[in-house]
C-alpha cells in the first residue's frame, strides 16, 4: 500500500484475478445495465456480476442474453438512453458482435467494454493473442491495455471518464489467462473518490428522451458521412493528452498511475527499446535490466497503454532518442508484420533522426514468450544498430515449423 | 468539446415537398361527404386533415397522391384527378 | 371497441417522409403511435422504415427513435427497457421491425428477448419480404410468390411466427392489419398496459413490392383477412382468440376466393392453378387448425 493511500485512510485490499478486478471496478463505476453472455476466458466476469447483483441488492440491471451480438446491443440500448453501460467478451465473441461494435463506435455512445484477449479460430484455441483486442481499434473505439490487475481495476474507471468526455466508446484489453486467471492483491480506492472521478451527471447529448425527442442513427447523405467519421478520428488522434490527464489526475486522488498513453522504462539513455503491450512488459522490463547487466546493452521498453488513441506524439519525442526498436506484436497481419509494428512505422516514418524498426511477432495462441526471448530481441536490435546483421520485414519468436513438418500436403 | 453526434430533430417534410411525386391529386367533393373520417384513417402519409366536424381536407404540399382515399371512401366522394 | 371517428387526432409520424405512396406500414405506424401517445420510445432495425423515417438532419418521427443494425433490436430494447426501469423513467418501449428483422435474421434476439420476458412491446410490421433490398423472399413471403429472389415462386409456406411466439408463454401475442385499424389499434391499447414481452404482427401491405397499385394497399389487406390469407388473432395468457375482422372467414364457404386477392397484385399474376390450389389447402389447413384452437389454451 502506497504512503498516500495510507494518508487518504484506504485500505480496502482485494487478492482477485483480473476477471474479478473487472467485475469490482464495473460495481464501482455504478453501471447501469450489462449485456453478458459468455465465452472464455472473460465469463468469470459475468459470474462476479450477477453474484454481486444477487447477493448485495446493487441497482444494476444484468441482461443475460442469447448471443454477444445482443451482449453489445444491450450495452448500446442502456447507453441511448443515458443509462451507464457495460459487457465483455473474447475472441470468437467479438467476432460475432463486430456489427454492434462498430455501429456503437459510431453511434457516439460511451460504453465500456472489457476483452479478455484470445486467438480465434479455425483451428480452435484458447490461448492468448492480443489480435481480438486490437480489431476494435478500427471501428471508432479508443482501445487501452493495462499491464496488471492493479491496472486492470484502475483502467476500467479511467475508461469510463474518457468515454464519457469525448463519446468515444473504450475497450480495455487484458491478457487472456495470463491476468484474467491470476490472482494480485488490489488496492480499491473509497467509493467517493470514484463518484468524484466519473459523475454520472454529465452532459448527454445523445441520450434519448421523451420531452426533447430526436432519431439517433438514422441515415445520412454521402455528403455528410465523410464529416462523421472525421469527427471520429478527430477525437481520438486529440485525445492522447487526455488519456494522459486522466492516468494523472487518478494519480492525485490514488497515489497509482502509468504514464498516460505510454509507461517509459529505462528509456533516458536507452538505445534500442522493444514496444510491448499488456502482461509481457514485465517480461520484457526483466530482460532490459538483465542485458544491460549481462552485455551493457542501453535497453529499455516501451509499454504502449493507449493503442488508440495511437500515441503518436508521446512515441516520436522517445524514438527520435533511439537507434532501434523491436516492435514485439502478439498478433499478426498476415503477410504483412505485427499490427503494431506497422503502426509504430507509420507513426515514424516522417521523423528526422528515425530509430530503425523490427517487426516481432510470437505468443500467437497462447505460445510461451519468456524473458530470454526478449533478451535475443534485444541483442538482436544491438546487432541490427551495430551492421552486424539486417532488418527483416518479420522476425518470428519461438517458430517452430519442425513441429508440424510432417502435415504439410501438396495442392 | 463539440461532437458530431448523428441524431436528427423531427420535422415535417423531411425528404422535401413530396406532393411533387404526385401525378394525380384527391379530391374531395364536400357535399358528398358524409364525415366518416375514413379517408383520414387510412392516409399513408398524415396528409389529411381532420376538422372538428370531421370534415376533411388535403394537404396538398405533401400528399403523393396514392389514391388510397379515394378507392377506400365508402360513398365515392374522392375523385382522383390529373394533377 | 373503439370507433375510426374515436381514434385520436394526435399525429406522432409527420407528412413529408420517406415512404412510398401507399405504403401500408406508415398506415399502421400512424396509427400505432395514436395509440401510444408520447411517452414512447421506438427501436428500429434495418427495414424500410430505416429509410421511411427520412435522413439526417430531419426525422419524420416525433417521438425518440434509436435505430439499430438488422438483428439486433429486440436487444437494443431490452437494455433499453432495464436502463429506463433503473432511471426510474416509466415509458413504453417498442421495437418496429419488419418481418426480416424479426422471421430470419434477427429470430434469436426476438426469441431471447421473448424467453427472458423483457418488458417491451415488440411489433413486426410483415410485407412479406425484404422490400427495402427491393423486394426478395423472406420466411415470411407466402408459397408461390414471385421475388427477385424466387423468380418462379416461393417453393415455401410462410413460416409461422405468431404461434412459435406464443411457444415462448409471453403474455400478448396478437396478429392485425392495417385493413381494420380499430381492432389494430385497441389490440395496441391492450398490449401497451400489460406488463413483459407483447408481440404484435401487422399485416402491411408494401406497393411496390407487390407490384400492387398504390391506391390498392387498404383493398388487398381487407382480402387478405377475407379469403383467409392472413387470419387476425390473439393469443392472451394462453388463450387464443379469433379477432372479429376473421370471425366469419374460419368457414370455407364464407371465405372469398384467393383469386380476388391475388389479381391486385403482380406478385401472383404467375400463379398457374395448381399453385393456387396448394396455397388453398393451406389455408384450408389453417383456418381449421384456428378455429379448432378458437377460445380454448393453446400454450
Amino acid at each position: 500500500m502506497s504512503i498516500i493511500e495510507e494518508k487518504k485512510g484506504v485500505s480496502n485490499v482485494k487478492v482477485v484475478t483480473a476477471n474479478e478486478a473487472v467485475a469490482l471496478a464495473v460495481k464501482c463505476a455504478k453501471v447501469d445495465v450489462v449485456g453478458a453472455y459468455p465465452i472464455s476466458p472473460q465469463t468469470s466476469i459475468m459470474e462476479y456480476l450477477t453474484k454481486y447483483i444477487e447477493t448485495e441488492n446493487l441497482s444494476m440491471e444484468i441482461v443475460r442474453v442469447e448471443s454477444e451480438h445482443s451482449a453489445m446491443a444491450v450495452a448500446m440500448g442502456a447507453a441511448s438512453v443515458g443509462a451507464r453501460a457495460f459487457t465483455a467478451t473474447a475472441s470468437q465473441g467479438l467476432l460475432y458482435m463486430a456489427e454492434m461494435v462498430y455501429w456503437v463506435g459510431g453511434s457516439r455512445l460511451p460504453v465500456v467494454m472489457a476483452i479478455t484477449s484470445r486467438a480465434m479460430g479455425a483451428p480452435w484455441i484458447l490461448g492468448n493473442e492480443h489480435t481480438d483486442v486490437l480489431l476494435p481499434r478500427e471501428w471508432g473505439w479508443m482501445v487501452l491495455f493495462p499491464e496488471h490487475n492493479q491496472e486492470v481495476f484502475d483502467t476500467i474507471i479511467q475508461a469510463y471518464r474518457i468515454a464519457d468526455k469525448t463519446l468515444i466508446p473504450v475497450v480495455v484489453g487484458l491478457d487472456g489467462f495470463i491476468l484474467s486467471h491470476t490472482t494480485m492483491p488490489i488496492s480499491i480506492p473509497d467509493q467517493s473518490v470514484i463518484d468524484s472521478f466519473i459523475p454520472k451527471d454529465v452532459p448527454k447529448p445523445y441520450a434519448l428522451n421523451t420531452s426533447n425527442p430526436f432519431t439517433h442513427g438514422n441515415a445520412v447523405h454521402s455528403n455528410v458521412y465523410l464529416e462523421f467519421r472525421y469527427d471520429i478520428f478527430r477525437t481520438i488522434e486529440e485525445s492522447e493528452d487526455l488519456v494522459d490527464q486522466v492516468d494523472k489526475e487518478w494519480e492525485k486522488l490514488t497515489g497509482r498511475s502509468y504514464g498516460g498513453v505510454i509507461e517509459e522504462y529505462l528509456l533516458d539513455d536507452a538505445e534500442v527499446a522493444i514496444v510491448v503491450i499488456g502482461a509481457s512488459s514485465g517480461d520484457a522490463k526483466q530482460a532490459a535490466k538483465n542485458v544491460r547487466e549481462k552485455y551493457g546493452i542501453k535497453a529499455g521498453v516501451i509499454r504502449l497503454r493507449s493503442i488508440r488513441p495511437f500515441p503518436v506524439k508521446r512515441l516520436s519525442q522517445i524514438a527520435s532518442k533511439l537507434k532501434a526498436i523491436g516492435v514485439f506484436d502478439r498478433n499478426m497481419s498476415p503477410g504483412l508484420g505485427g499490427m503494431i509494428a506497422t503502426e509504430v512505422k507509420f507513426a515514424l516514418y516522417d521523423l528526422k533522426d528515425k530509430p530503425i524498426v523490427q517487426s516481432y511477432i510470437g505468443g500467437l495462441g497462447g505460445k510461451d514468450v519468456r524473458i530470454v526471448d526478449f533478451e535475443k530481441i534485444f541483442t538482436e536490435l544491438k546487432e541490427i544498430v551495430d551492421g552486424r546483421i539486417g532488418v527483416q520485414r518479420v522476425r518470428w519468436v519461438g517458430l517452430d515449423l519442425a513441429a508440424v513438418d510432417s502435415y504439410f500436403e501438396e495442392v | 468539446m463539440r461532437v458530431l453526434i448523428p441524431k436528427s430533430k423531427p420535422s415535417k417534410g423531411a425528404v422535401g415537398k413530396t406532393g411533387l411525386w404526385r401525378t394525380s391529386k384527391p379530391v374531395v367533393n364536400h357535399d358528398k361527404c358524409i364525415k366518416c373520417v375514413i379517408c383520414w384513417a387510412f392516409c399513408p402519409e398524415t396528409t389529411i386533415f381532420r376538422f372538428q366536424d370531421n370534415s376533411v381536407d388535403i394537404d396538398y404540399e405533401y400528399c403523393k397522391g396514392c389514391g388510397v382515399c379515394a378507392n377506400e371512401c365508402p360513398v365515392n366522394a374522392i375523385e382522383m384527378v390529373e394533377d | 371497441m373503439t370507433s375510426i371517428k374515436q381514434l385520436p387526432y394526435e399525429e406522432y409520424f409527420l407528412a413529408g417522409n420517406g415512404s412510398c405512396p401507399g405504403c401500408g406500414l406508415t398506415i399502421g405506424l400512424r396509427n400505432v403511435l395514436k395509440a401510444l401517445g408520447k411517452e414512447v420510445y421506438m427501436v428500429v432495425p434495418a427495414s424500410c422504415s430505416s429509410v421511411v423515417q427520412s435522413p439526417f438532419p430531419n426525422s419524420s418521427a416525433t417521438v425518440p427513435l434509436l435505430n439499430t443494425p438488422f438483428a439486433a433490436s429486440a436487444a437494443a430494447a431490452s437494455g433499453m427497457v432495464r436502463a429506463l426501469k433503473v432511471m426510474g423513467r416509466d415509458s413504453v418501449v417498442m421495437v418496429w421491425a419488419g418481418d426480416g428483422g424479426t422471421f430470419d435474421i434477427g429470430l434469436a434476439t426476438v426469441s431471447g428477448a421473448a424467453e427472458r420476458n423483457e418488458d417491451l412491446l415488440y411489433i413486426c410490421y410483415d410485407n412479406e419480404a425484404y422490400m427495402n433490398t427491393g423486394g426478395h423472399r423472406s420466411s415470411a413471403t407466402p408459397l408461390g410468390t414471385f421475388t427477385g429472389t424466387t423468380p418462379t415462386g416461393k417453393r415455401e409456406n410462410k413460416k409461422n411466427i405468431p404461434l412459435i411466439m406464443a411457444a415462448h408463454g409471453i403474455p400478448y401475442v396478437a396478429t392485425a392489419s392495417i385493413a381494420f385499424i380499430t381492432d389494430l389499434y385497441d389490440k395496441i391499447l391492450k398490449a401497451k398496459d400489460m406488463k413483459g414481452f407483447r408481440y404484435i404482427q401487422i399485416f402491411s401491405p408494401c406497393t411496390p413490392g407487390w407490384l400492387l397499385p398504390t391506391e390498392k394497399s387498404v383493398e388487398s389487406a381487407k382480402l387478405a383477412v377475407q379469403t383467409g390469407m392472413y387470419p387476425l388473432f390473439e393469443i392472451e395468457n394462453g388463450i387464443f382468440k379469433i379477432s372479429a375482422p376473421s370471425k366469419a372467414y374460419l368457414k370455407k364457404e364464407k371465405r372469398k376466393p384467393l383469386t380476388d386477392y391475388f389479381k391486385l397484385q403482380g406478385r401472383f399474376k404467375h400463379l398457374k392453378e395448381e399453385d393456387i390450389k396448394l396455397i388453398e389447402k393451406w389455408v384450408d389447413e389453417i383456418s381449421e387448425e384456428y378455429a379448432s384452437m378458437d377460445g380454448k389454451k393453446v400454450v
